[in-house]
């Protein structure tokens, strides 16, 4: 004698549940097949591929705790020092160890804060993390004779990775190596979403009080996830100073905290691919229409954004997938 | 001593006069996210409109600039209804999330329009004759156009502290800050308050907005540049309290003046330690109501 | 002699000049049946807001088997034992019935600390949580969003959660509130049929229920324990009459 038929319908979907999907290929194809069909874009690729990694990170406070901050950058910014300072001053070029102290500065400037700001909620913690970036960005600017200040942070010089394989003028090598890193991260990513504590995550989001009822230590779970995520926006930073040989204030800026955020409320919240989507829309855009003008880019990018959340409030995935059904629903 | 006290002076007088522009954009905003709880992160934007409009109805006119300011005022705060109903409206029950992103656009949209019809340079603008040079208050000078500033903001407290504690719409707006559901069980018609105070609070940003180009510059980039402040000024303060945002707006005025003449380098950092200090021992604020 | 399973002594909270708790008495033993009973604004919720840890007593203590919990928070009194449910629904409200339930059972199960396993790989807990479906009749229901359920079976769903933290007491808070009576048969049924392992204290206002189902009553009125006792004796005093004739009067 089985359980009646739903009940084993209902196990055997919390066993399906965190499969592998095919779709799922669907954007590794792509960043592949990016790098063979557009050979003069591979530089701008890696910046896309980093700015994804920053959204992902977002996207596991965001989408899955509910936590709304206007200060992510603070964490970009922390990894991007790190990674910057470690090459320009000490001389220490290993780009894959550069990364890792990169995510860890992160990741412990990520926990104290988290310690400290999750304690708080609504404008009151918006507000706090948008001036704790802020003020990390005002910190940098004072400690010129460190970070090099408004001029920016020169003399950084990273070895061949691997000590195998040089970076060159087109960007390729580390298109590969920014498109890996990305997808051990959302291995990770993935893990965390889909496991018990991903699961009180969104628990968290959807009821913090009833959380606290039945028992969850709800700030230790927000404080973890909080550095888990400090730490991936750290290694993306990390990235974002090796590729690009420079760092300035501007990785700290409000400006790329809003700029994150935008990028993962378009392509959607909670889904771990929004952050693809969005990401990517937003670069090209932003490459395409500056291209004709600055303006015009601004404007665009504000258009979209109040459509965004006037129409399509789950994101260009959530829109898709709205078509989809009922498109799906249309076929006899 | 004598050149101690001088600097303390300045200090105490350019923080007084910069308070004064925080207060009056900030305090339209305090009012209405402690009204409706919306976000309205384009605040900024309607005090960039509001230098933009100034200059224009000068230069076109020939309009003289208190005039214009009144102007600027009106204009303002009529557009900005046009804004409420047909956006904002449609959001006050939705997240902050939501709202940030809406008015983000807005202001991302109105900085694109500006730059593309005004330019991205900063406006040329010639304070009238009578507001330049210095006014000598007895034991030393002052500049004359901070002196006016300072009346114009001092005249502003006055007038919305009339209004609040003084007519019946001020008492209307209070219980609804205090109290939405209770406010609306008691007959006032939330919606047409919020509209109006909207406007008011628009308007108020736009008269900044005029009075602040000669002290700090006009660019459409002011839209942003300055809406951190005004957002530290409303949280620091606490939402609704037009108490509040004065002793917010004074406190980081002369801080951030004092930061610039002591710590030239420094100064910024300094403010954003003090605020996120502040915001940990009051969540809500100086004068908001604790949760 | 052992401690009682829940003791709780000079319970007293107070908000500025207002006393919402004053010094309350209570005890509860191992598979007591035990109703909270007053008018509106009496403090019954505050009084359960306070033996779970939701509110800081001004004074008072409350004791859980002789161990004295006041200083607990919340979270940490569920986790010995100390469960509620809520007056009005906390679910969560985007995910199924199934992840609803699974979340208390992995939080109590010390499942939800996992970050790398997939929640599906956790049989245990997803076991768990099906067999209380099922002892709700809920099974049915387990993969839809639990805010497409019809709000009696979403009544449901909140004692399940509560449930999937194993308590030793169980505080329901209006557990038929707003069911159509139709349906609270169902809900009340249920209650009936928990675990005498379990001790229950009901918030409730129906008569009905209340004496079908308490064996102890205690009357709460400002804050204060009026009295307390078998169920006869409370309907037979005279000054719980006039306390419930007296808020019928004043409507």
């Amino acid at each position: 004698m089985g359980a009646p038929p739903d009940i084993s319908a209902a196990a055997a979907f919390m066993e399906r549940r965190h499969r592998w999907r095919p779709a799922e290929a669907l954007p590794w194809l792509a960043a592949v097949a990016a790098f063979f069909l557009f050979p003069d874009y591979t530089a701008f690729g890696t910046q896309v591929l980093i700015m994804i990694l920053f959204a992902l990170s977002l996207d596991l406070i965001m989408g899955y705790a509910g936590i709304v901050t206007l200060g992510h950058a603070a964490y970009f910014g922390a990894g991007a020092y790190a990674a910057g300072m470690l090459s320009a001053h000490l001389g220490w070029g290993e780009p894959l160890t550069g990364l890792m102290i990169a995510g860890l500065t992160a990741a412990a400037v990520g926990f104290v804060s988290g310690v400290v700001l999750l304690r708080y909620h609504g404008l009151t913690l918006l507000m706090l993390t948008l001036a704790t970036a802020i003020m990390l960005q005002e910190l940098a600017n004072v400690q010129e004779e460190i970070t090099g200040g408004f001029d920016g942070l020169l003399g950084i010089s990273i070895d061949p990775i691997f000590g195998l394989f040089e970076n060159d003028l087109w960007g390729r090598t580390y298109y590969w190596y920014a498109l890996i890193v990305l997808f051990a991260l959302f291995l990770i990513a993935r893990r965390i979403v889909y496991s018990p504590f991903g699961q009180s995550l969104s628990g968290i989001r959807e009821n913090v009080g009833r959380m606290h009822a039945i028992g969850s230590p709800v700030h230790r779970r927000l404080v973890t996830v909080y550095t888990i995520s400090a730490g991936m926006a750290g290694i993306a930073g990390g990235l974002f100073a090796q590729s690009n040989a420079f760092v300035t204030l501007d990785v700290l800026s409000f400006a790329r905290s809003g700029a994150v955020l935008i990028m993962l409320i378009l392509g959607g919240t909670g889904r771990l691919y929004g952050a693809f989507v969005g990401a990517t829309v937003y670069m090209v855009l932003e490459d395409e229409l500056a291209k004709l003008s600055p303006e015009f880019w601004e404007f665009g990018i504000g258009l979209l954004l109040v459509l965004t959340v006037l129409f399509a409030r789950r994101g260009l995935l959530g829109l898709i997938e709205d078509l989809g059904a009922r498109f799906g629903k249309a076929k006899p | 001593m004598d050149q101690l006290f001088n600097v303390a002076v300045s200090i105490l007088f350019d923080g007084l006069a910069y308070a004064m522009i925080l207060f009056i954009i900030s305090v339209g905003l305090s009012v209405t996210m402690g009204l409706m709880g919306f976000v309205n992160l384009a605040h900024g934007a309607f005090a960039m409109a509001g230098g933009y409009a100034t200059v224009s109805v000068m230069n076109g006119l020939g309009v003289p600039f208190p005039l214009a300011l009144v102007i600027a005022f009106f204009l303002v705060g009529a557009v900005s209804v046009l804004f409420e109903r047909v956006l904002y409206a449609r959001l006050y029950k939705a997240t902050e999330l939501d709202q940030v992103m809406l008015s983000i656009g807005l202001v991302f949209m109105a900085i694109a329009a500006f730059t593309f019809f005004y330019g991205p340079a900063p406006l040329t603008f010639q304070a009238p004759d009578y507001l330049k040079g210095q006014i000598d208050l007895g034991f030393r000078e002052f500049p004359t156009y901070r002196v006016f500033m300072i009346c114009v903001g001092l005249a502003m407290i006055a007038a919305l502290w009339f209004g609040f504690e003084r007519t019946s719409l001020g008492a209307q707006i209070r219980a609804a800050v205090d109290n939405r559901r209770m406010a609306q069980s008691l007959g006032i018609d939330v919606d047409r308050l919020f509209t109006l105070t909207f406007a008011l609070g628009s308007g108020l940003a736009a008269l900044g907005g005029g009075l602040a180009i000669e002290i700090v510059g006009m660019s459409p980039g002011f839209a942003i540049q300055y809406l951190v402040f005004f957002l530290i000024v409303v949280a620091v303060g606490g939402l609704g309290s037009i108490r509040g945002a004065f002793v917010a707006a004074l406190v980081l005025g002369i801080i951030d003046n004092a930061g610039k003449y002591l710590w030239p380098e420094g100064g910024a950092f300094f403010i954003y330690a003090v605020t996120i200090a502040l915001l940990l021992i009051k969540p809500a604020g100086l004068f908001g109501r604790q949760a | 002699m052992t401690a009682p399973l829940l003791e709780v002594r000079g319970l007293t909270k107070s908000f500025g000049a207002l006393d919402v708790a004053r010094g309350i008495d209570f005890r509860l033993g191992t598979g007591d049946r035990h109703a909270l009973i007053g008018p509106n604004g009496a403090g019954k919720t505050t009084f359960v807001n306070l033996i779970t840890g939701v509110l800081r007593p001004s004074a008072g203590q409350v004791l859980l088997q002789g161990e004295d919990v006041t200083a607990l928070d919340q979270a940490a009194r569920t986790r010995r034992g100390i469960v509620r449910t809520f007056q009005i629904n906390q679910l969560f409200a985007g995910l199924t019935v199934l992840e609803n339930v699974y979340m208390a059972v992995a939080e109590r199960r010390g499942a939800a600390n996992d970050l790398w396993r997939p929640a599906g790989a956790h049989r245990e807990v997803t076991g768990e949580a099906l067999d209380l479906l099922e002892k709700l009749r809920l099974q049915d229901d387990a993969l839809k969003p639990v805010h497409e359920l019809p709000y009696g079976r979403q009544r449901l769903v909140e004692i399940a959660i509560a449930l999937g933290s194993r308590p030793k007491i169980l505080l329901l808070d209006e557990p038929a509130a707003g069911v159509p009576s139709a349906e609270s048969h169902i809900i009340l049924d249920m209650i009936e049929d928990l675990s005498d392992e379990i001790a229950v204290l009901i918030i409730e206002h129906d008569m009905d229920v209340v004496f079908r189902f308490a064996r102890q009553i205690t009357v709460l009125v400002s804050g204060a324990v009026l009295t307390g006792g078998a169920p006869e004796d409370v309907a037979a005093d005279p000054r719980v009459r006039d306390v419930y004739l007296g808020e019928a009067r004043h409507g």
